[in-house]
């Protein structure tokens, strides 16, 4: 009877529906975004008709006309705009790649020493990683290059290493090497001595999942790795010189030559990125509570297997999503060269090209893209390697 | 001796200290320095190298350093000339803003400094509005300070702003716009409706997966494109509007960290109590998501103040742009050394205190175990 009091049940008001409250806001935000969007679009076919921009893709064609300080592949000034293109994302992949490497090892060796018991070497590595990381990377870079590369001496008095290496402000030379006819052995001895200790290590690891007995696979690796190119290298006679740098007049001809540009991006890139690396590293091995480690030392293992089996992967599961977004940093900042025109995508490209054709739009869009793809593969790269790390739950 | 062979009933023996070697500075030095050979080896050779490294160092910013005169010939160059800093030191600070209104930014400066040191006093009242003035009043009031053009001030393009002052401003823009925008993006990452979502994920992930170079790029040569013919933005609201894309995208992440971080009671004890959206996401969500992430913000924060340095490939001349000027003076050829070591100090100054407080409020909002 009390129910039958109650006001019969109203249907509330449709605006107060969520299922047709988000459908309407839904179709709200694509609406200006898509108002927005063509408002912008219609604007920029306007402007870019009324200054007689052409737009498409087809000035990646037409020749270039400059010349580029540094290039992996053959450039000339009569390449076309592809080319630039293809000469800069090279550049790009090149600093970046070595920077990664050089800031790895870097980043671990100062993220132990900032662990390590020795109280001296302990706070070296903590100035090391405050003074490094609370400084822009631009003014860095410009240190290196403005303030230390510049400044070195000329051609003539170039600081000379062992007679093979000249170091002086148009850059590093050094030896490079000539292959003579017959290298290929040695580079299939290579591949072949690879798949060999592939093979070879899973061998050990299913005899020792069977048996329990362990085979030296690190150093028996290291021989064939080392073993078998050098024989071929005796058989064939050594089919390698090289082409020493000599200064003829003002310059040094012969070798090759890092520009300095090169030299201080990548060593601006890797001391600070190591420094953002070690902070890493040490968080993840101070992760691993110190109950591992004594329950690894009851187990009977040394010190080296301990750290090697029980500490580092662990370790290695909290550091490698901070690492990967470094890496991406890292690769990101590298765009610093059109700073100091080290030829990377951002200068020649998104700089030189831009200004000569005026397609703002296609260009900026190639390189960002260029970039989004990057980031896409080295974060796909990571997370497969953090999946193949992670700890595998029952 | 004699202690030794004395001979005590049993629990009546006196505490002995311990032997000195194991306390004391000595006690520490072997412990921490020489506690094993490896490890003596490593001491002598970090003392080895901080003796070659550190005394040239001092010698050359501080005892042969020339610190007195305003002319280039004032400087020996056996040592550092911080004469160079001190003659450009206005331009460094504050660009080339005309000189009798230098004043307007020194007032914006005290305001802003006098209203945050106000919301540290601990027990003051009101600090609501101290902090609501900062948000919403200050960037009036130093917007017509820096500006000007009204009011019987001085109108200053945005040409001549630059320097330390230059650095601030965009940082401070940056910091301001990308917080409010980094909630809404946040939230619309976490949106159950599929279109607000996906255009929240595209918009985060186009800015973060770009460097800024590239943004600042397009913002200085795209802009001008994607506007009416006649109307055009000056270079700085344009780099203004890259930046804040760019800092709203990473501060999105950093805000959805702290919303996936809530238990779901929170929003379901919301929910039933009958909130709205909005109330729920101010009252109850927000403060707790945003509380938790307060170290991530400011780390956030000076990630950006260090990127603002790039503003000067688009030839704006901030702190280190004005450096750059300054050092390729042909008066002042030779003096880059200088420029840059007091432009790393001003960075490093700004930058550590920052990563500090972060810590220490990471250490003060660790209520957990």
């Amino acid at each position: 009877m009390a129910v039958d009091q109650l006001a019969p049940a109203t249907r509330p008001p449709l605006f107060y529906d969520p299922r047709v409250r988000a459908i309407f806001f839904q179709v709200l935000v694509l609406g200006i975004v898509l108002l927005g969007g063509a408002y912008l679009v219609s604007n920029t076919l306007a402007n870019l008709a009324r200054q007689g921009i052409a737009s498409g893709f087809g000035f990646l064609d037409t020749t270039a006309g400059f010349s580029i300080s540094m290039s992996l592949i053959e450039y000339s000034e009569e390449s076309s705009y592809g080319r630039v293109f293809l000469v800069g994302l090279l550049n790009t992949l090149l600093v970046s790649g070595i920077g990664i490497v050089f800031a790895t090892i870097l980043g671990f060796l100062i993220g132990v020493a900032r662990l390590s018991q020795n109280w001296i070497v302990s706070k070296i590595a903590a100035a090391y990683i405050e003074i490094l990381r609370n400084i822009p990377l631009l003014l860095q870079l410009f240190f290196w290059y403005f303030a230390v590369l510049r400044a070195l001496p000329g051609t003539r008095n170039s600081i000379e290493l062992f007679g093979l290496f000249y170091i002086n402000n148009r850059g590093l030379s050094s030896p490079s090497p000539i292959f003579e006819p017959g290298f290929s052995t040695i580079v299939i001895a290579f591949g072949i001595a690879v798949v060999a200790v592939f093979m070879l290590a899973r061998w050990a690891r299913k005899r020792q999942e069977r048996t329990g007995e362990q085979f030296p696979t690190f150093w028996a690796g290291l021989g064939v790795i080392v073993g078998l190119p050098l024989l071929a290298a005796i058989i064939t006679g050594f089919p390698l010189s090289w082409d020493v740098p000599k200064l003829k007049g003002f310059n040094f001809v012969g070798g090759i030559v890092l520009i300095p540009e090169f030299v201080s991006l990548a060593l601006a890139l890797s001391l600070y990125t190591a420094s953002f690396i070690a902070e890493i590293v040490r968080a993840g091995i101070m992760s691993v509570s110190h109950g591992q480690t004594e329950a690894a030392f009851a187990l009977g293992l040394q010190r080296g297997p301990t750290l090697r089996l029980v500490i580092i992967p662990q370790a290695l599961r909290v550091i490698i999503p901070p690492l990967t977004s470094q890496y991406l940093n890292l690769t990101k900042n590298s765009s610093l060269a059109a700073a100091i025109a080290y030829p990377d995508i951002v200068l020649v490209f998104a700089g030189t090209v831009l200004m000569q054709t005026g397609q703002a739009v296609e260009i900026i869009a190639i390189t960002m893209g260029c970039y989004l793809v990057i980031s896409l593969l080295i974060s796909g790269f990571m997370n497969w390697y953090n999946q193949k790390m992670a700890l595998v739950e029952r | 001796m004699s202690e030794q062979s004395q001979s005590y009933e049993p629990g009546h023996h006196p505490d002995l200290p311990a032997p000195i070697s194991t306390r004391g500075f000595i006690g520490w030095a072997r412990h921490n320095l020489f506690a094993t050979i490896p490890n003596t080896i490593l001491t002598v050779g970090a003392v080895l190298f901080l003796l070659w490294f550190i005394p040239p160092i001092i010698d050359w910013a501080f005892i042969n350093a020339d610190w007195s005169g305003d002319t280039r010939d004032a400087c020996s160059r056996e040592g550092a000339c911080w004469v160079f800093i001190k003659v450009w030191f206005r331009q460094l600070m504050y660009g080339r803003y005309p000189v009798d209104e230098i004043w307007r930014i020194n007032l914006a400066y005290f305001i802003a400094v006098t209203a945050g040191v106000l919301l540290f006093v601990p027990g003051l009242r009101g600090k609501r509005w101290i902090g609501l003035f900062l948000l919403v009043g200050f960037p009036i009031v130093a917007f017509y300070l820096f500006v000007g053009g009204s009011f019987g001030l001085v109108n200053v393009e945005t040409p001549l702003w630059g320097g330390l002052f230059l650095t601030l401003v965009i940082s401070a823009v940056g910091i301001a716009a990308s917080l409010p925008i980094g909630v809404v993006l946040a939230l619309g990452r976490r949106s159950s409706m599929p279109i607000v979502r996906a255009l929240s994920i595209g918009f985060i992930e186009l800015w973060r997966g770009v460097p800024l170079i590239t943004v600042l790029f397009m913002a200085s040569v795209m802009f001008p494109l994607f506007l009416p013919e006649g109307m055009n933005f000056d270079k700085l609201i344009r780099a203004l509007l890259g930046v804040m894309f760019f800092s709203s995208a990473y501060m999105a992440e950093v805000i959805r960290g702290g919303l996936q971080a809530l238990p779901k009671g929170q929003f379901e004890a919301a929910q039933a109590l009958g909130l709205s959206f909005w109330k729920m996401m101010g009252l109850v969500i927000l403060p707790q998501a945003l509380k938790m992430v307060i170290p991530g913000i400011v780390n956030t924060f000076i990630g950006l103040f260090k990127d603002t340095t790039l503003v000067l490939i688009i030839g704006l001349f901030d702190f280190l742009g004005m450096i750059q000027l300054a050092g390729t003076n042909p008066n002042w050829l030779g003096f880059a050394i200088e420029g840059y070591v007091f432009a790393a100090f001003g960075f490093w100054i700004f930058c550590f205190s920052m990563s500090r407080y972060s810590q220490h409020l990471e250490k003060k909002l660790h209520t957990g175990h």
